[in-house]
């Protein structure tokens, strides 16, 4: 029961959505540390992981997800689909909505394909990362985490440093800290800050040393060599002298400060290993969290669904 | 409100009363405390839990454990509606080998002490679960019941039982509430 039967993006969830979702995944979080790990709560629904983007983590936290649910959660990604055939996204949601599924988790190398897909089919559909978009449970997984350790969401200052430009996390996780009245603070280089900040809302700042001692959390954001388009920064050794994290910026930050990361790191270049390794680094916390707060979405959208109001 | 107090069924000292009488009985039928341990169903049930182990503490001498049952991801009409808050599950103690007094307010049709049950199980293999209610209100629609009853209070379904609890409510007392177009 959230204000939407889809997340596709976090402008999508209003504050209350967002403090339900948290709070679910709590108890989620709970049966997650038990022997037996499973849940009868979602037994008899489908759920269909089509990731027609390489991912590994991202869809088996899905995976695990639904099937602690006690879902049916079946794969398809991109290099065994029908899409390499030449399959068109509207084809392959019909096929998906003949086979009479009730969630779809789509990852697209497109923004907006989650949205497409959502409009073509009866189910829920969450987006499981959109080209340069969102990736509204990343977001959310990160508030958890952010919570869980701090203790709070409101009044804390983000810092997310790196790739602005093409990263959907940064997208999200933005949206999502400004909607939980937390401040995100952009740090990078200006040739991977996307044109116009300002739309998203957030302060720019171009050194990272300087604003290190005022965050609360440093959130590193993976170099996407993939996705940018020549070379953005003159080497990997510069990035990581300007704007990796190390165990000298760690001492920078407040000492209940943080370090994020959402997965994969590229040790070395914007996380240093022995930060990495670190207490005060959560990405395996993240990693955890994201079973529960996918888990709390899923049970939010399949549960309620048949009655608009319950007796 | 659609809703109005028809007839208060327990005041404070009838359902201290009837827990002190439960307390007596559990430990009973348990012949002690040895192996014993309480699991409230939240909210109401978790605070009974608590009352009844301060009881048991007060005749054995000895503090049970207690725990605390959502049973809101094990729910038959899950697909139908959702608890508007979950709360978190926490059991202490390993099940396994232990008698452990599932503990309600208003024992109804049945199917919450089957979610619980099977909530319970999956934490392990009790030698034997039992079950307190501080009301049994009849209307079950499952083969439950319950061995320690508080009161029974026939009720018709068009009613509904409310237990008020200090530690929730700042009272104590049972109600029963008249739905609109009864009165």
């Amino acid at each position: 029961m959230l204000s939407s039967r889809h997340v596709l993006s976090i402008a999508d969830l209003s504050a209350d959505d967002i403090a339900r979702v948290l709070e679910t995944a709590e108890s989620f979080a709970e049966v997650n540390e038990r022997r037996i790990k499973k849940l009868p709560t979602l037994r008899g629904l489908t759920v269909i992981n089509l990731f027609l983007e390489p991912s590994t983590r991202t869809r088996t936290s899905f995976e695990i997800a639904a099937k602690r649910l006690s879902a049916d959660a079946i794969n398809f990604s991109a290099s065994a689909s029908a899409t390499v055939k030449g399959e068109s996204l509207r084809d392959t949601a019909a096929t998906l909505g003949a086979m009479a599924c009730d969630l779809v988790v789509i990852r697209h190398r497109f923004a907006g394909a989650p949205r497409m897909l959502a409009d073509m089919m009866d189910c829920s559909v969450v987006n499981g990362g959109d080209g340069m978009h969102e990736h509204p449970t990343q977001a959310l997984l990160d508030l958890y985490t952010i919570r869980q350790r701090l203790g709070k969401l409101e009044g804390l200052r983000v810092g997310i440093v790196g790739d602005i430009l093409h990263s959907r996390v940064a997208g999200s996780l933005v949206r999502a800290l400004r909607i939980v009245g937390a401040t995100p603070v952009l740090i990078g280089p200006a040739t991977l800050m996307p044109s116009r900040p300002d739309v998203l809302g957030a302060d720019v700042v171009l050194d990272l040393d300087e604003v290190l001692p005022s965050l609360d959390v440093a959130y590193m954001l993976r170099v996407q060599s993939e996705r940018a388009s020549g070379m953005p920064f003159p080497s990997v050794r510069e990035y990581a002298a300007l704007w990796g994290m190390n165990a000298a910026r760690l001492g920078a930050l407040p000492s209940h400060g943080i370090v994020m990361h959402p997965g994969p790191m590229n040790r070395g270049v914007e996380i240093s290993a022995d930060v990495a390794d670190d207490t005060r680094s959560l990405v395996l916390q993240q990693v955890e969290a994201g079973v529960a707060v996918r888990m709390a979405v899923m049970y939010l959208l399949l549960g309620g669904a048949d009655s608009g109001a319950a007796a | 409100m659609a809703v109005g107090t028809k007839a208060v069924v327990m005041d404070e000292s009838a359902i201290d009363r009837a827990l002190t009488r439960i307390a007596h009985e559990i430990v009973e039928g348990n012949r002690g405390a040895e192996g014993l341990a309480l699991a409230g169903i939240v909210t109401r049930g978790s605070v009974l839990a608590d009352r009844l182990a301060e009881q048991v503490r007060a005749i054995e001498g000895v503090s049970v454990p207690v725990g605390t049952i959502d049973i809101s991801f094990y729910r038959d009409d899950v697909a139908t509606r959702l608890n508007p808050e979950v709360h978190r599950t926490d059991i202490p103690f390993d099940p396994a080998g232990r008698c452990v007094v599932l503990v309600d307010d208003v024992l109804y049709t049945g199917r919450t002490i089957r979610a619980a049950l099977d909530a319970l199980m999956d934490y392990g293999r009790p030698s034997c679960v039992r079950l307190a209610v501080l009301v049994d209100r009849g209307h079950r629609e499952l083969p439950i019941r319950a061995d320690y009853v508080g009161k029974n209070v026939p009720t018709s379904g068009r009613e509904r039982v409310k237990v008020l609890l200090k530690e929730t409510d700042a009272e104590d007392a049972v109600v029963i509430l008249a739905e609109r177009g009864e009165e």
